[in-house]
């Protein structure tokens, strides 16, 4: 195995991006990555690209092919593979591209990550987002994706004391974070109030405790990171990378406020990064509900177990934080275009180990984790990444 | 759901209208929905998982109240949907019904009931299985 780099970022503007269409996406993504990297179309040895349901978003299968010839590609004749892990597809888009590229098989690799979600209406953007879930025991019976999240909310009110305000308060965060980021779908702040006032969608969650239907694609360029100083001069390494599955239903698991996909994914990183959560300068986790960023700073490791409601009080999760999480506004404010979402996480990640976060910027981070949720934890994938 | 698919619903009606599981002849775990093989036992397990009816007896480890619902459910908005834990062991989610919404509590003792619980709107095929409502409270006759 090599040691792996990413040399190069790129990222749409994330929203409702009712005038781009998915290629324009991918296209406008994959070209700022491989400037970025100041690398050539020639030079590329293959592009993983993560998408959750091309064919029920837009009618279009057969994306991997598709991404290289909108990219330009298709007369290099560079192997593209689609990778799909619903929510997590990006994050497995990265890891898959990171494999290929630390086994030696190939030295230079686009990753990239895509959903165009705005050209179905709403209630189908939400069915589509319940495949994730399982269809024949979940939610043929009435439960929503929203749902299965809620409960796990109940449940982690009534063992350990969360409060309506806690699971409000990391919309707040979210959305203060957001109100940094020049790409991020939301960039306005959001009191306390407008969280808990807003319409119902599974009790205890609102509106504002759910991230929203999003289009976006973000990419990343790997390379073996012995070859990444002469490509940038801020490659970033890296040094962890684990997944794991679980049941596709909750009611399966023994737990409901743990994602052992969470704990095992994040064990097999941690293991290989020979880091622990206390080395941990920043993070963007899978926050596709405020209960979701609760339970994944715990099952990360950085609050114990039914502490997670009082990360923010505490000052632990905050842009000035210990510790803080999802300064790219994460799901909730920068958006959730699903396949993109992985691979937009350790872009932002990358950003804050180069220094480049401008207003948003952690002071001195140098280790960065991405965590990335697939369905109801059914599938996780984590990233550690450092700066080299 | 995938609309149209009529088969789809019809190979499930066991389990859905008569709460049939699986149980493994090797170690006695007790599967519901079924499984072809039990995941601790694995290959020992092959051949020998057992049909078992459960009682349909059980209690709400958690739940929620959806508002916005998927297209089959919108004409049930708010309705309550739970995890419950059935005494045999294995947990599933379903609907709760014949109750006030703001009764559904965790740990509420609950029973299965057999019910409508969505049409397709694309088929009209109208889909049965099974909710759960509140224990009886047993009569006391003097």
């Amino acid at each position: 195995m090599r040691d792996v780099a990413i040399i190069g970022i790129g990222i749409t503007k994330f929203g409702e991006l009712w005038d781009k269409s998915f290629r324009q996406l991918i296209a406008e993504a994959g070209s700022k990555a491989i400037i970025d990297a100041g690398i050539e179309g020639k030079e590329i040895d293959a592009i993983y690209v993560g998408s959750m349901s091309a064919g029920r978003f837009i009618g279009q299968e057969h994306v991997g092919a598709l991404v290289a010839d909108s990219s330009g590609f298709a007369h290099l004749h560079i192997p593209a593979i689609r990778v799909e892990s619903a929510c997590a597809s990006g994050g497995l888009a990265l890891r898959q591209g990171y494999l290929s590229v630390a086994s030696g098989m190939n030295d230079i690799v686009v990753v990239g990550g895509i959903e165009k979600m705005s050209d179905v209406g709403g209630t189908a953007a939400t069915e589509t987002l319940a495949t994730a879930a399982d269809q024949e025991w979940e939610a043929f019976f009435g439960a929503t994706f929203p749902g299965i999240y809620a409960m796990i909310a109940t449940k982690h009110m009534h063992d350990y004391g969360t409060t309506r305000e806690q699971l409000a308060q990391v919309a707040v965060k979210n959305h203060a974070n957001g109100a940094l980021n020049p790409n991020a779908q939301f960039r306005r702040e959001i009191s306390l109030d407008t969280v808990i006032k807003a319409p119902p969608v599974a009790q205890p969650l609102g509106l504002l405790d759910c991230s929203p239907v999003s289009d976006g694609a973000a990419s990343l360029i790997l390379c073996p990171a012995e070859k990444a100083k002469k490509y940038t001069d801020k490659p970033v390494k890296i040094i962890g990378s684990g997944q794991a599955s679980d049941t596709l239903a909750l009611h399966a698991r023994d737990s409901i406020c743990t994602f052992n996909s969470t704990v095992y994914a994040a064990r097999m990183a941690y293991k290989q990064a020979k880091k622990t959560p206390k080395d941990i300068d920043v993070a963007e986790v899978h926050d596709c509900f405020t209960i979701a960023e609760i339970i994944a700073i715990e099952d990360l490791g950085f609050v114990e177990k039914g502490e997670g409601g009082k990360a923010i009080d505490n000052n632990i999760t905050t842009l000035d934080g210990s510790l803080p999480v999802n300064t790219s506004g994460g799901l909730k404010a920068k958006g959730h275009p699903v396949g993109a979402t992985g691979v937009a996480q350790v872009v932002e990640i990358v950003t804050q180990l180069r220094g480049e976060a401008e207003k948003r910027q952690v002071k001195d981070a140098t280790i960065g984790l991405a965590h990335n949720v697939g369905g109801c934890g059914a599938s996780c994938i984590v990233h550690i990444l450092e700066a080299m | 759901m995938t609309i149209g698919g009529v088969a789809r619903f019809w190979r499930e009606i066991p389990q859905r209208y008569n709460l049939i599981g699986k149980q493994c002849g090797s170690c006695g775990r007790i599967y519901f929905p079924p499984r072809e093989s039990c995941p601790y036992c694995r290959r020992k397990s092959i051949g020998k998982m057992r049909d078992i009816k459960l009682s349909g007896k059980g209690e709400i480890v958690t739940y929620t109240v959806i508002h916005v619902a998927p297209h089959n459910f919108e004409g049930q908005v708010p309705y309550p949907i739970a995890i419950v834990q059935l005494e045999e062991g294995p947990r599933i989610t379903a609907q709760i019904v014949d109750c006030k919404i703001e009764d559904v509590k965790i740990g509420m003792k609950v029973e299965y009931t057999f019910r409508r619980i969505q049409e397709d709107g694309y088929t009209g095929a109208i889909y049965y299985g099974y909710k759960f409502k509140p224990c009886q409270q047993k009569q006391n006759h003097q």
